[in-house]
């Protein structure tokens, strides 16, 4: 190797090696099997059993989902189909009934020749939380997200534009009226007064409002009651507004909670404390059944539109609790640290308080989501038509009697796809949220 | 024991200069008490601090200095007796209160940054949502101080990445940038180790010299001998004493002075 010293000294390195590969036997897959599996009788043996288990599962499940029948009009069509291809008996799926029904999973009894209208609001949908999800979206984008929903709303249920229009019209005025008199008659006042002028505005005038407008300018597009919407078009909906909803509901709450003004604390407790402490299915028919004596007589109060508003309400009971436990995790020092600037209240939580307080509350809000979502499901009980329920729909008709895994795994299949992309998007969050402090 | 007293962290020579105290009042402190339910913390304290002077105020611990210091900027309320500071009285008014926690800058022991927000948004946040200035005139004037605290290079960098050191000089800045015309300090270099108490120390001895009113609650005694103006002796919730810092070590009055003096320093 060093052939210059080789005379006088026995040995002497000039260059150091290049670092070597370990031998095959202690490096990758290898390594990793010896070491993670078969390091030891105790974990050889839990490697075969395991080996074994996955095996039988896959054994009993592939061959059924593999070999599925996907072209038949019926179950009995498809059992005749694979008898004659697969032998009497075998193990088939029958996934025919999915490309039968798609429609109807999707949508529900929405009108088939209108369905281009709830997929048009889904991809405003997209583009509208874009700029919400992903900071590498242009701010301004934030301006067609506040106007969507008015437009997804109108897309979804049609009738007079005008009506989406009044209703936004409310915000306009609460927004305005906040801005005469946040300054002369203080935050308090401000605050009551902006948040029960458009509430008195959309129950006595909004509608009225609309119907005058569509007079004199008509613009409508057809209207589609709620009853005919179904599938996951009604889980999407149910559980995305809930879900935008109850986030800032859930917040407000846990800053509630934490207030030292006696009222709002005891009103935000009790809220929190009642609507978690009974089952969501009992507010679910309670929004069916009882709903309607609290509103003002006349008020034809949607059935959907109930429903959301209760499971925005429970979902935000727990969210705010996982709030207040991001709220109680910050040190006192954060508090301490806005006040001593001078921040005011509402500025110290926007800008200090709550990005870290929903940092740290980012799995549980997630997690709440999910769980929110997935009860979605439940509106079945109270005869909307979610999944579940036109599962059971069409298990009624003759053609497909009798038909239960291939729904179910379709229905759970697709709940799974989006409470994993959930759950995704709350790490990129977290990861994109690491920054450089402990 | 005056022999560690005048061993101080920073030996250089201060300029005075600047460093004349008027008689404009800053702070007056008249009858003031305060419980914690049924605990008596501060009683009866009574305080006048001018506009241009340095004040030490030190005692054991649990004697109720940062109490004391956190009523003047209203982290605490006070039940009893007057608190005016630059003229305004603090009472529950909110709007009172907002007014004087803007002129009045706040160190704390453990920095209080903001640690989801560059050094730099750190120093720009009230100055651009308190103060309305806006955000280009806001980062001139924090880089301004951040040079002055000489860290301007770490200007987009977080608090976690920073020393203790590091990170209380950017807390100072961040009080700086709203131009305030009080700085409170409670114990701001007891959590760092002593390179970085010699900074933190420097940085407060110029501010000093520039004639700042400063409170300053520390046991660093080589900065209250060499740029306080008084020092002032607390135990069990009252000012048992107050001199210039030269008598306050020399010939301390009362027993528990000396008895703390003697711990103090003579460990
Ligand atoms: N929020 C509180 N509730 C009840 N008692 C308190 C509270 N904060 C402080 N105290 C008590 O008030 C007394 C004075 O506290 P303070 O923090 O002012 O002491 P200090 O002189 O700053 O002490 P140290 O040198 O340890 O910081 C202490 O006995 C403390 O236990
Ligand atoms: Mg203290």
């Amino acid at each position: 190797m060093s052939d210059t010293h080789s005379q006088t000294v026995s040995y002497v390195r000039e260059t150091m090696l290049p670092q070597a590969e370990p031998p095959v036997s202690n490096r990758g897959a290898i390594l990793w099997l010896r070491e993670n599996l078969f390091s030891g009788w105790f974990n050889i043996v839990l490697t075969l059993v395991s080996l074994y288990v996955i095996y039988w599962a896959l054994a009993h499940t592939l061959p059924w989902v593999v070999s599925g029948i996907w072209n038949a009009g019926s179950l009995s069509e498809c059992r005749e189909i694979r008898d004659a291809t697969l032998g009497e008996g075998a193990s088939a799926a029958c996934w025919a009934v999915l490309v039968d029904r798609w429609q109807q999973l999707m949508f529900g009894f929405y009108p088939s020749e209108l369905y281009w209208r709830p997929v048009l609001a889904l991809v405003i949908f997209l583009a509208a939380i874009a700029p919400v999800l992903f900071a590498q979206v242009p701010r301004g984008a934030l301006w067609f997200t506040a106007v969507s929903p008015f437009v997804m709303f109108w897309l979804l249920w049609g009738g007079s534009a005008w009506f989406p229009v009044a209703v936004a019209l409310g915000f306009v005025l609460g927004w305005a009226a906040w801005r005469a008199l946040a300054p002369m008659a203080g935050t308090l006042v401000a605050a009551i007064v902006s948040a029960a002028l458009p509430i008195v505005y959309w129950f006595y005038t909004a509608g009225p409002l609309a119907r005058e407008l569509e007079q004199v300018v008509g613009i409508g597009i057809e209207y589609v009651p709620s009853q005919d919407f179904g599938g996951f078009m009604l889980s999407f909906i149910i559980g995305i507004a809930a879900i935008i909803l109850s986030l800032p509901l859930g917040i407000l709450l846990a800053l509630g909670r934490q207030s030292d003004l006696f009222i709002i604390n005891k009103v935000s407790v009790g809220f929190i404390e009642i609507i978690r402490g009974v089952p969501l299915i009992v507010w679910l028919f309670t929004a069916s059944l009882l709903l309607n004596y609290f509103l003002p007589p006349g008020t034809n109060f949607d059935l959907m539109l109930r429903v959301i508003i209760m499971v925005t309400l429970f979902a935000a009971a727990y969210i705010a609790e996982v709030v207040r436990g991001g709220l109680a995790a910050l040190p006192k020092g954060q508090y301490e640290g806005a006040d001593s600037l001078g921040l005011s209240y509402w500025q110290s939580m926007r800008l200090i308080i709550l990005p870290q307080a929903l940092k740290i509350s980012i799995p549980g809000i997630v997690n709440t989501f999910i769980g929110l979502f997935k009860d979605t499901t439940l509106v079945v009980f109270i005869g909307l038509f979610d999944p579940i329920g036109l599962s059971n729909a069409i298990r009624a008709t003759t053609e497909w009697n009798g038909i239960y895994w291939e729904l179910f795994v379709f229905i759970g299949l697709l709940f799974f796809i989006c409470c994993f992309s959930m759950s995704r998007y709350s790490l990129y969050l977290e990861k994109k949220l690491q920054r450089g402090h402990k | 024991m005056t022999d560690l007293a005048t061993n101080p962290a920073a030996a250089r020579e201060i300029d005075r200069s600047q460093m004349q105290v008027s008689d404009e009042v800053a702070i007056e402190i008249s009858g003031m008490n305060k419980w914690y339910g049924s605990f008596h913390v501060l009683r009866d304290i009574d305080l006048t601090v001018y506009r241009g002077e340095r004040i030490v105020i030190c005692g054991p611990s649990g004697s109720g200095k940062s109490t004391l210091i956190r009523c003047i900027n209203r982290l605490e309320e006070h039940q009893a007796g007057r608190i005016v500071v630059d003229g305004t009285e603090l009472s529950s008014d909110l709007k009172n209160i907002d007014k004087i926690r803007s002129e009045v800058g706040m160190c704390f022991q453990h920095f209080n940054l903001f640690p989801h927000l560059t050094i730099l948004e750190n120093c720009t946040l009230a100055p651009i949502w308190v103060r309305k200035t806006p955000k280009r005139e806001a980062e001139e004037v924090a880089m301004h101080f951040l040079e002055k605290v000489k860290i301007p290079e770490q200007a987009h960098k977080y608090p976690g990445q920073l020393s203790g050191g590091q990170q209380q000089r950017v807390a100072i800045a961040r009080s700086l940038c709203m131009k305030p015309r009080i700085m409170l300090f409670d114990e701001p270099t007891s959590a760092l180790d002593p390179e970085m108490i010699k900074e933190v120390l420097d940085t407060m001895i110029e501010l000093a010299e520039e004639g700042m009113t400063m409170l300053c609650v520390t046991h660093e005694m080589g900065f209250a001998r060499q740029v306080a103006n008084r020092v002032i002796f607390m135990d069990q919730g009252q000012i048992v004493e107050q001199n210039e810092p030269e008598e306050f070590f020399k010939n301390p009055k009362s027993d528990r002075t000396k008895l703390f003096l003697s711990q103090i320093l003579g460990h």
